[in-house]
């Protein structure tokens, strides 16, 4: 497959998967719901690409994007959302934890801005065990004010460890718009701590994926860490249970003039009708074979409750003891 | 073996130098553990390279999941705090993030990280933001904790979380820092989660943590003639060895808790309602604690008179044999 095909294929793979799980999100099957990753698409495709199956990501709550385009398997992630034990997770990690480790996917996290200091080390055992692996750190805009997440891009730089911080500027942390939430601008965070950083088209697949390459390729070859600020949107709420609300942080016309930048079509348009028809028929069938997949799988017995908890097996004290 | 005298500090020392000769995969992050200011680490550096024992910057929190992320990446860090109220500051990435790993992934990975506070409770004249003794806060969240009472135990426990899988938060109370044991055996692993009986009786068993092991058999020699104590130390707090805890109230049918953490929801508590619901006792038992939510106040005598001490201790003896 072409490098642009591949990236519009992956951007439909996520696009669809997300469109199903918020059907399945309204069908009461995923509870909980989800943070959707519809508009972003661009980012996670283009970075992901950059990669090889070793290295390693940390991911978000609005992480489906991600993971799949790491490479994790469409059917076990629509199980891990609605709660099988066929799911990645066996169940037990759901949408804001899903990770594959096989996969050097170290996890969507629900705590904004974690992800940066455990990629931090995953590069710095990189380093250390001779590998070449190279650590990737998603984030938001509104991680930005995480402390934690400053302090990782100390550690990075300071040390010159392979690692990516890619920062998906949607222009909110939920309502909360980037201009009053960010003094100064987002890459002067990364000025401040020397980071060699770039703003990238975060709509634009091709675009992401070159910064991509360039920062991943140094960070593989020695060069230290990268930060690139990709610009998006993110077409949908917050969350999927914003859509009862009255959400009026966002203009319409705002919304559409971001759609009207939809990666898929910005993708889309580089690829011959008939190659992106075919794409399309393909990632319909895997996603509808995803959510077959997804909801054959069992529930977990209540009695497993907590296992896993401990790596040892130890079993801790139930509820009630007899 | 002759006996030999051996430092509270010393073991440690030994423990972490032994466990990374023995397995290269073991590293060492805190601050100013290049020379060993707190005397946890002193020569290590040397030994080891400033690449496996790193002297981190002053971000807790960033180190705290650097930790995670290279366990993830098949390193076995041990990460040590200078203050026992570290805990509190990176509390989010030990018990939200290195913790809920394992179970969050369905058991795809664990986090083999071990933290250690050399000098938690009071250092005498350090206040109330340098004094706490937070062992029961992380037993009540679940994290494998342990409070070494001797030199001999503070080696084979340290050995023993480092080795274990999960994270292990190991407490080196202020108290017994500078005590010393004589060895009369080559040093060895202790199990986690297996108290040990300090000293035999048959009238009432004194649960004693940490420091306030040595106050209990100071208490018990001083009321040798009137009773018979027995001193259980459970040295690791979870998982609790209540088997061990059981076999010595079947021998005595009393209880006193002695524990240097505040009183409600202290693991004092703990034991006391453990037993009340499982197990028999011939009188009710007691606690002696820290008051209710304590700060340390600064002044020598008010510094002491929070903490519980051996006097404390024998009159809840006495009130209990009554
Ligand atoms: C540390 C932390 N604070 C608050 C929250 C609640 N929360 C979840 S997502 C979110 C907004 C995050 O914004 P951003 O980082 O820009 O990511 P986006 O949602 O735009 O993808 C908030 C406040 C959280 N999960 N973690
Ligand atoms: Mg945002």
């Amino acid at each position: 497959m072409t490098r642009a095909a591949s990236l519009y294929r992956t951007m439909r793979l996520v696009r669809r998967f997300e469109e199903r799980a918020i059907d399945l999100v309204t069908a009461g099957e995923i509870v909980g719901g989800i943070h959707p990753y519809i508009g972003q698409e661009a980012v996670a495709a283009g970075v992901c690409a950059a990669l090889r199956r070793t290295d390693v990501i940390t991911s978000t709550h609005r992480g489906h994007g991600h993971v799949l385009a790491k490479g994790a398997d469409p059917g076990r992630m629509m199980a891990e959302l609605a709660g099988r034990t066929t799911g990645l997770n066996r169940g037990r990690g759901g949408s804001m934890h899903a990770a594959d480790l096989s996969l050097g996917i170290l996890g969507a996290n629900g705590i904004v801005g974690a992800g940066g200091a455990i990629a931090v080390g995953a590069a710095w055992a990189a380093r250390r065990s001779g590998s070449d692996r190279v650590a990737v750190s998603f984030f938001g805009d509104g991680a930005l004010n995480q402390g934690v997440l400053l302090e990782a891009f100390n550690l990075a730089r300071l040390w010159s460890l392979p690692v990516v911080f890619v920062c998906e500027n949607n222009g909110y942390a939920t309502t909360l718009p980037v201009d009053a939430s960010t003094a100064g601008a987002v890459l002067g965070r990364a000025a401040g701590f020397a980071l060699p950083a770039v703003r990238v088209d975060g709509m634009d697949a091709e675009a992401v994926l070159d910064a991509a390459a360039d920062a991943v390729r140094r960070a593989r070859s020695g060069g230290g860490p990268a930060f690139l600020e990709c610009v998006t949107y993110r077409f949908r709420g917050h969350h999927t249970n914003e859509a009862g609300k009255a959400a009026t942080y966002r203009t319409e016309e705002e919304i559409a003039g971001w759609r009207a930048r939809d990666p898929l079509l910005v993708q889309g348009a580089r690829l011959p009708a008939d190659v992106r028809a075919g794409l399309d028929a393909e990632v319909e069938e895997a996603v509808a074979a995803a959510v077959a997949y997804a909801l054959a799988g069992p529930v977990p017995l209540a009695a497993d409750a907590l296992d896993h908890l401990y790596a040892d097996g130890l079993v801790p004290r139930g509820k009630v003891v007899a | 073996m002759a006996g030999v005298a051996l430092s509270y500090l010393r073991a440690l020392n030994r423990a972490l130098g032994d466990e990374m000769d023995r397995d290269p995969a073991v590293c060492l992050f805190g601050e100013d553990v290049g020379l060993g200011v707190s005397g946890l680490t002193g020569g290590l550096q040397r030994r080891f390279g400033a690449d496996r024992v790193v002297d981190m910057p002053l971000s807790e929190q960033a180190f705290t999941s650097m930790a995670t992320g290279a366990a993830l990446c098949g390193q076995r860090p041990v990460v040590e705090f200078q203050i026992p109220s570290l805990l509190f500051l990176t509390l989010e990435q030990i018990a939200n993030q290195a913790h809920k790993f394992s179970l969050m992934t369905g058991g795809q990975c664990s986090v083999p990280v071990t933290y250690v506070v050399p000098g938690s409770g009071s250092r005498a004249g350090w206040a109330g933001q340098h004094s706490d003794h937070p062992y029961g806060m992380f037993a009540h969240l679940g994290i494998k904790t342990v409070v070494p009472s001797s030199a001999v135990d503070a080696y084979g426990l340290l050995v023993s979380a480092i080795r274990d899988p999960d994270p292990v938060v190991v407490f080196a109370p202020a108290g017994v820092m500078a005590t010393r044991d004589v060895q009369t055996a080559p040093l060895r692993p202790v199990p986690l989660g297996v108290g040990r009986v300090r000293r035999e009786g048959t009238d009432v068993t004194v649960v004693a943590i940490g420091h306030l092991v040595p106050a209990a058999l100071e208490v018990a020699g001083r009321l040798a003639a009137e009773a018979s104590i027995e001193v259980f130390d459970p040295r690791t707090l979870h998982p609790f060895d209540w088997a061990g805890l059981r076999a010595s109230l079947e021998r005595t049918g009393r209880l006193v808790v002695v524990d240097d953490s505040n009183r409600s929801c202290g693991i004092g508590a703990e034991v006391l309602a453990t037993v009340a619901e499982e197990m028999t006792l011939r009188a009710p038992p007691k606690r002696v604690t820290r008051p209710d939510g304590a700060v340390l106040p600064y002044a020598a005598v008010l510094d002491r008179a929070v903490q519980p001490d051996a006097d404390d201790l024998e009159a809840a003896v006495r009130a209990v044999l009554k």
